[in-house]
């Protein structure tokens, strides 16, 4: 789960509740303990003082006493008491009303002090009660059912709790701002060297690879920096052997294509001649001729077919995408190949879209030449618009792809569908080659057998119609473009 | 006879090539360096240059630019490598075509025929002269003139402008004017039409940035007009 605000919002909240929660507990318990004593300590001092003024006013006290001796002993008492005698009561103020039953009752059954704390309109009151007790002349004492209640505003005391509870609040509300300043600043300490790793990692994902952290201090942090220091080395080092080598292999490959092309194309026209020499002696010379001549081509074929895919290997291979009519290009691939024979284009051109002619004429080329190779006639070539692709389909009629060979066996290299093929025309890199420019242009090629019929492959390009062209003048000099022309020159 | 000089380093190609293309009818000069092909140039006035492009001391970039200012005599590059740089900078440099090795001398021959072909009128039915604003184009005798001057056109120029101009207003696509200009039928290379009517503009247009008579029909090809 993703926190809003990430690692700092998460700090800052833990910290300030851990702060708050500590500050509370303390100034709670405190304020809870300090309450309990200042109450029972005022309670002590208001029954101590009631206690000494009725022991003074009880001698005057006639006994039993009547209206007139309870309203005077009340009027003794002070302005908010009640007292009562034998059904009889004498009261002022808000005594009576504050005075519950049970009260009544404690001081009735209890001995000494009764107290009851209540809340009224004017405040919280501590409403206390007790017996008189008479003394005989013999000094025993005994009930005189007199009772006595006294109401003790607690206003005052009520007004400090009040303080003190309004400074403890105050304690926590400052301790608020602190805690956040803290975990601000402990978050920053710990979060900066986060976010520099973040950023480093960041660019080092963009391709700079010489980004470096400064790693301060001694702790986790700092291992983690120098961790991330040496990984970077690392990557860099990597990625720029591979680069030297990739870039060795495409310079191999430009080597080798001159290398093998010279002798091949010298080799081409001394064949030739000698061919034209040779039918004119022999029958036996003009098929050893033509032989050699055959696999002169051969060679020549893959010799390109390597260079094809070393460059493709290399990452040197690049697109040069242009609008065309595709089942135009199919067609002309299929007559330079002179693949006439046994081959049935199906197609309602024109079939627009931007591709590579070359790039798609070597798929064609490929796929229906391996079709004719390892299938049977007819082999019907199908152009069909899909959607946004543009969509070839080769099937072949002949025995279909074998059950236990996979798609990753059919397009490796040098793959031959069995041993004895092995002398066969192809050079055992065309589906390979094929595979590997349909997934240059962002498309695919798969096979699979067909009902009835062999083996189908089915090569698919996205039509990119809403592309933009280059501008078609002046043609763009593009050093890092690669392929050969158009023109199948000396290949057919 | 036709004569032709080819400009190749390596002696088994060079031999091979000049001997097949013997037979093919052409009479060959034959020379192993950049500086000895602009030698023979001069001294044996060729009709078509078939010219490698690596070549020690004067590269084949080099002696195509050379021969481009010396004049209009149509160039057929070698390519030895499968390297668009090759084939751009050999088309920027001036050559008219491009074969890439190994090539057969049958299609070697075909080839240079095909640019041998565009020096020469071909039959049309339209009137033999034919006037856009200050250009005047005349088919019986291959020449065009521009605000009264005589443009000199390469072979290729010069056919990439009839086939043009002779309908104006229709679009050609690139494929077509490979197929009617430079007789490739087959998958040709777009790039030698883009390039050849650059150097056409250049040579005819008043503001090659805003051209008038040649004109780029996005995404489909070009037109000549309407002027």
């Amino acid at each position: 789960m993703r926190w809003p605000g990430g690692l700092r919002t998460r700090v800052i909240v833990a910290f300030v509740v851990v702060a708050m929660a500590a500050a509370t507990a303390a100034s709670g318990a405190g304020y809870v303990v300090a309450r309990g004593s200042l109450i029972e300590e005022s309670q002590q001092r208001a029954t101590d003082s009631l206690r000494d003024q009725l022991t003074q006013l009880a001698p005057d006290v006639t006994y039993p006493p009547d209206q007139q001796a309870l309203d005077r002993l009340r009027r003794s008492i002070g302005d908010d008491a009640l007292v009562t005698f034998d059904g009889m009561s004498a009261s002022a103020g808000s005594a009576l009303g504050l005075v519950s039953d049970e009260l009544r009752a404690a001081v009735a059954t209890g001995d000494g002090f009764a107290v009851q704390r209540v809340v009224d309109d004017s405040g919280p009151k501590l409403v206390m009660g007790t017996s008189m007790t008479l003394t005989g002349l013999d000094g025993t004492r005994s009930e005189s059912g007199v009772d006595v209640y006294v109401i003790q505003d607690l206003q005052r005391l009520q007004d400090q709790l009040d303080q003190w509870t309004r400074v403890v609040g105050l304690t926590i509300a400052g301790a608020l701002p602190l805690a956040i300043a803290l975990a601000l600043l402990i978050s920053r300490s710990v979060l900066r060297p986060i976010r520099g790793l973040r950023d480093s990692a960041n660019q080092l994902a963009h391709g700079d690879l010489s980004t470096r952290l400064s790693p301060t201090g001694r702790d986790e942090l700092a291992d983690l920096a120098t961790t991330f220091n040496h990984t970077a080395a690392e990557l860099e080092r990597s990625v720029g052997e591979l680069q030297r080598r990739e870039a060795d292999a495409r310079r191999f490959a430009g080597d080798v294509s001159h290398e093998l092309r010279t002798p091949i194309m010298a080799l081409t026209s001394l064949m030739e001649m000698l061919e034209a020499d040779a039918r004119s002696r022999s029958p036996d010379d003009a098929q050893m001729a033509a032989m050699a001549v055959g696999q002169t081509q051969k060679l020549a074929r893959l010799a390109e077919d390597l260079l094809e895919i070393s460059r493709l290997d290399a990452g040197a291979a690049q697109l040069r995408p242009e609008m065309v009519d595709v089942a135009r290009v199919v067609a002309d691939s299929l007559q330079l190949r002179a693949f006439d024979d046994g081959v049935e284009l199906r197609t309602h051109a024109p079939v627009l879209a931007r591709v590579d002619v070359r790039r798609l004429d070597v798929a064609v080329g490929n796929i229906v030449g391996n079709a004719l190779r390892h299938g049977r006639p007819p082999v019907i070539v199908d152009v069909q618009v899909d959607g946004d692709d543009i969509v070839v389909i080769v099937t072949d009629h002949g025995p279909g792809i074998p059950d236990d060979v996979g798609p990753d066996a059919l397009f490796a290299r040098f793959y031959k569908s069995d041993a004895s093929r092995s002398t066969s025309d192809g050079s055992g890199l065309g589906l390979s080659i094929a595979l590997a420019n349909a997934r240059l242009h962002g498309g695919d090629l798969t096979a699979c057998n067909t009902e009835g019929a062999g083996a189908q492959f089915t090569l698919r390009l996205p039509r990119r119609l809403d592309d933009d062209d280059p501008p078609p003048a002046p043609p763009p000099p593009d050093p890092a473009a690669d392929g050969h022309p158009g023109g199948d020159d000396g290949r057919r | 006879m036709p004569r032709i000089l080819l400009v190749e380093d390596d002696d088994s190609v060079r031999i091979s090539l000049a001997k097949a293309l013997g037979r093919y009818g052409h009479e060959v000069d034959a020379a192993p360096t950049g500086e000895q092909g602009l030698r023979m140039y001069r001294e044996r006035a060729p009709e078509l240059v078939v010219l490698d492009l690596m070549l020690p001391e004067i590269d084949g970039f080099e002696v195509c630019r050379r021969v481009r200012a010396a004049g209009n005599v149509p160039v057929i590059m070698l390519t030895a490598r499968g390297d668009d740089t090759d084939i751009v900078g050999g088309l920027e440099a001036g050559a008219d075509d491009y074969v890439v090795k190994p090539v057969e001398p049958r299609v070697m021959d075909a080839r240079i025929k095909a640019v041998l072909r565009r020096g020469t009128p071909a039959p049309t039915e339209q009137p033999s002269t034919a006037s856009f604003r200050d250009l005047i184009i005349d088919r019986a005798s291959m020449t065009v003139t521009k605000a009264g001057r005589e443009v000199a056109l390469t072979p290729t120029e010069l056919r990439l402008l009839l086939e043009l101009s002779e309908s104006p207003g229709r679009v050609l696509t690139r494929q077509q004017l490979l197929e009617s200009v430079w007789d490739h039928s087959y998958l040709g290379d777009s790039r030698l039409v883009d390039n050849g009517v650059q150097r056409l503009r250049a040579k005819i247009e008043t503001d090659t940035t805003a051209p008038v008579f040649i004109q780029t029909v996005r995404g489909f090809g070009y037109r000549f007009g309407p002027v």
